[in-house]
């Protein structure tokens, strides 16, 4: 009964991803080579997961806050205060796992503060979450007072570079976490929620849903996630960055998310696709970077992908496809 | 009214098909100078696709269009509106934040050097409206003024823009006998101008009233086009429903109320500046009409009740106890439904499933956890599209995709499915075509035979004569009059909406 449309026939984000993936491997023909080398696999495609890894983490938090038609643009931001509080923590000689729950723990409350800013005060969501975004940064900094902390906690360090079963620990991290998430949406109710508030925010409250509690949920998940991207990220350096850690990755997040279906304008989502499209974003990237072209070429790559990617999805393209192809159909019978 | 007034549009072998679902299936109609033509239908039938192809909003899979003889195809409503095609739609789509006349003029305001001359807008607005026989500050905002005036004003901004045909879809929907009144003889007026105007609506009498020419369309396919002197109320309720309705047989309900165990007790219920103190007693096994006009304090009584609004005296009396409901979620945990008014807004979740949209209350009552799975979501929604016949292709096809009468099923059948002890209907049959109005007339009185408590606004008197144990009355945000038995008639009614206050109200033609 549904309307004919393109993603029917193939997910365009699998499109666009092979393509990608094609047109890396024509400018640069070892990009499929992987190899096992010190108990661990290496190659571009490798490199690809573990490098879109912060990415897609910050994107499965950042799924369901804009299914409700929200947005968090602080993650960048969180990544920045986590990965202050993580290196502070290692350097004074902390364990890892008071470290990590230090460091999640700073993810939640700032998730909580964006969370209830949209969900009792009723702050536009853009808004809210812009005030960490700025305020953010100016508390990493003076978590790191003002200079890059680095450390040598090689536990830690781990959680950035080390390896699991030879696949990158982000990439493992990422995917665990996917799973779990999407897991949660659909073997519980909460999933339904989400679409029905980001669906018709009036009739979820007539229903009986407590749509503030599960907004502000979604928002300190969102907070935990880009706690832990912030983390990865900074093991991944052995440093904090205050300035730097995870700087425009937001725009990344809800890129991936938008890449990977969920529209803006709340609804229906999958939180695999947003991985996916993290992917994605991140195969552009490395796919440059491995060509040989210069890098300031990204973005206006990035850019053209990414409309492509939307032409593909728009609900008026698939229209007229379908109009053409059913056309056809009943001119061939 | 001379017969052969000049066909001004015409649409010829109209086809329309979304997937496997053929809404129009070659329709031919035409609107003539000068005549009010009366669109009819039950939900479904394909009359608001038809009027979104002939003002560009969708584009036929088949069929030609003719526009004062010349053949045309829209691409777009705005080339449909500058070609003389203009449309007012049942949800005014104006811009509620901005002044009347910078709606009326928006886009072509008068300008001096690339400035908008506000002055020069602010008169024209004026002397705009004064056609209408409207005299307001123009400079207001919008949203300052009834739906009523609001509706005004988009037809006579759609009336400036376009001017050769003036579609209203469902214009009476949400206005009072008064704002009706008032309307008609704006369409009357504007007929005399020569525009052909189409009129699509759920009220026969009105049809009667004010039509030249009816259309009917049914599963979409044109059953006829007739002039409307040659017609009787049998025939078109016939014509539209392929099948004789009885008609509006006042069976007085009597002695029902007897038996009733009082549920619970609403207790100088109110909040300032929306309802009075409100007294009212609910019993099991009873249907509470809530009578009065439009902004009485209906909705906002049914809002408190279910803890939409905050009430700021009084409470229910309930399970031994007295309490506020101060949320939704704490109406359904007590056992309470709302089907609201305004089912677009406040109701569906458009892009949702059917079965989705049916689970949601049940699962909202079941919290986070206990999550229903995909075959226990079949099994209820499935259930209920059986018990009150939802019309519809699959339990997954998106709600939006229904008709207003299949949609209002969907939502009850959501707060059947949480088995209530307490319903409130607000104007469940508004917008609804015939079949689907007496189905709904039907479950209220099967759901007060199987013991639930059940208060339902409507506008509509014969109706809550037909199933009300006990009427209430509102008028100016409070509750005027409690009536039992022999007393519940239309006529009573009246006269207690009218009351001291002494407004004429026009006599309810039943």
């Amino acid at each position: 009964m549904r309307r004919l449309s393109l993603s029917d026939i193939a997910k365009p984000q699998l499109l666009a991803l092979a393509f990608i993936l094609v047109l890396n491997w024509m400018v640069f023909p070892g990009f499929f080579n992987v190899t096992w080398q010190d108990g661990r696999l290496f190659g571009s495609l490798i490199d690809v997961i573990n490098r879109g890894a912060p990415v897609a983490i910050l994107a499965i938090g950042m799924t369901a806050i804009i299914a409700t038609r929200g947005v968090d643009l602080s993650v960048g931001a969180v990544m920045a205060v986590a990965g202050a509080v993580a290196a502070t923590s290692a350097v004074a000689g902390q364990p890892l796992i008071v470290t990590l729950a230090g460091a999640l723990l700073v993810g939640l409350a700032c998730g909580l503060w964006n969370g209830s800013l949209v969900a009792f005060l009723g702050i536009q969501p853009f808004v809210a979450t812009l005030v960490l975004m700025v305020a953010g940064r100016g508390v990493a900094q003076l978590i790191t007072e003002g200079s890059i902390v680095t450390f040598s906690d090689p536990a830690l360090i781990f959680v950035g570079t080390g390896s699991v079963l030879g696949l990158p620990m982000p990439a493992v991290i990422a995917l665990i976490l996917m799973i779990a998430a999407h897991l949660v949406m659909r073997r519980t109710a909460i999933g339904l929620f989400v679409e029905a508030i980001g669906t018709n925010l009036s009739a979820a409250n007539y229903t009986g849903l407590r749509a503030r509690t599960v907004i502000l949920g979604l928002y300190a998940f969102g907070g935990c996630c880009a706690a832990l991207a912030g983390v990865i990220a900074a093991a991944d350096i052995r440093g904090a960055d205050a300035n730097n850690a995870g700087l425009w990755l937001e725009l990344d997040a809800i890129l991936a998310v938008v890449i990977g279906g969920t529209s803006l304008l709340g609804g229906r989502f999958s939180i695999p696709m947003s991985v996916l499209g993290a992917v994605i974003i991140q195969a552009m990237n490395t796919g440059i970077l491995v060509s040989g072209l210069p890098p300031e070429f990204n973005l206006i790559v990035k850019a053209s992908v990414i409309i492509l990617i939307l032409v593909m999805q728009s609900d008026r393209v698939a229209e007229v496809v379908s109009r053409r192809f059913g056309r056809m159909t009943t001119r061939g019978k | 009214m001379t017969t052969d007034n000049e066909v001004v549009l015409e649409a010829r072998g109209i086809i329309k098909t979304f997937g496997n679902h053929a809404a129009l299936k070659g329709v031919d109609i035409s609107f003539r100078r000068g005549e009010v033509h009366a669109l009819l239908g039950e939900n479904g039938a394909g009359k608001s696709t038809l009027i979104k192809i002939v003002t560009g909003a969708y584009i036929p899979d088949g069929g030609t269009i003719h526009l004062e003889g010349q053949p045309v195809s829209f691409a777009t409503p705005q080339q449909a509106q500058s070609l003389g095609i203009g449309t007012v739609y049942q949800e005014v789509n104006l811009l509620p934040n901005m002044t009347v006349s910078d709606n009326l003029f928006i886009g072509r305001q008068p300008t001096s050097a690339g400035i908008v001359n506000r002055k020069a807008t602010d008169e024209m607005a004026r002397e705009v409206l004064s056609r209408y026989g409207l005299d307001i500050d123009v400079r207001a905002e919008l949203s300052t003024y009834s739906v009523a005036v609001q509706q005004i004003v988009a037809i006579a901004r759609a009336v400036e823009l376009s001017g050769k045909v003036l579609i209203l879809d469902e214009p009476t929907a949400s206005l009072d006998r008064h704002e009706v009144d008032k309307l008609f003889q704006i369409i009357r007026t504007l007929k005399a101008r020569g525009l052909a105007i189409v009129f699509i609506t759920h009220f026969l009498d009105q049809v009667f009233e004010l039509s030249d020419r009816v259309t009917v369309l049914r599963n979409g396919s044109l059953i006829g086009s007739e002039r409307i002197d040659a017609l009787n109320r049998t025939s078109l309720v016939r014509m539209m429903l392929g099948k004789d309705l009885v008609q509006h047989h006042h069976t007085p309900v009597e002695g029902q109320a007897e038996g009733g165990e009082t549920l619970m007790t609403v207790r100088q219920l109110g909040l300032t500046g929306k309802v009075q103190p409100i007294d009212l007693e609910i019993r099991k096994g009873e249907v509470v009409g809530v009578a009065g006009l439009l902004g009485s304090g209906r909705t906002e009584m049914a809002r408190l009740m279910f803890g939409i609004d905050i009430a700021d005296s009084g409470g229910l009396h309930i399970d031994g106890r007295e309490r506020v409901v101060r949320s939704a979620r704490e109406a359904v945990d007590l056992g309470f439904g709302f089907c609201p008014e305004d089912r677009k807004a406040d109701g569906i979740f458009g892009d949702l499933s059917v079965r989705e949209n049916i689970v949601i209350a049940m699962q909202a009552r079941l919290g986070w956890f206990k999550a229903l799975n995909r075959d226990e979501q079949m099994e209820i929604a499935g259930n209920f599209i059986e018990a009150l016949d939802i019309r519809t292709a699959s339990a997954d096809l998106p709600v939006k995709l229904l008709s207003g009468g299949n949609q209002q099923k969907v939502i009850l059948a959501r707060w059947l499915a949480t088995d209530p002890r307490f319903l409130i209907l607000d104007e469940p049959t508004r917008g609804i075509d015939v079949g689907a109005h007496a189905e709904i007339v039907r479950m209220i009185s099967r759901l007060r035979e199987d013991g639930l408590a059940l208060v339902v606004i409507s506008s509509e008197l014969d109706e809550i004569v037909s199933y009300s144990s006990r009427v209430v009355v509102m008028r100016d945000r409070t509750l005027v009059a409690e009536l039992e038995g022999a007393d519940i008639t239309p006529s009573k009614i009246v006269q207690s909406i009218a009351g001291q206050a002494g407004e004429p109200v026009a006599e309810v033609t039943a």
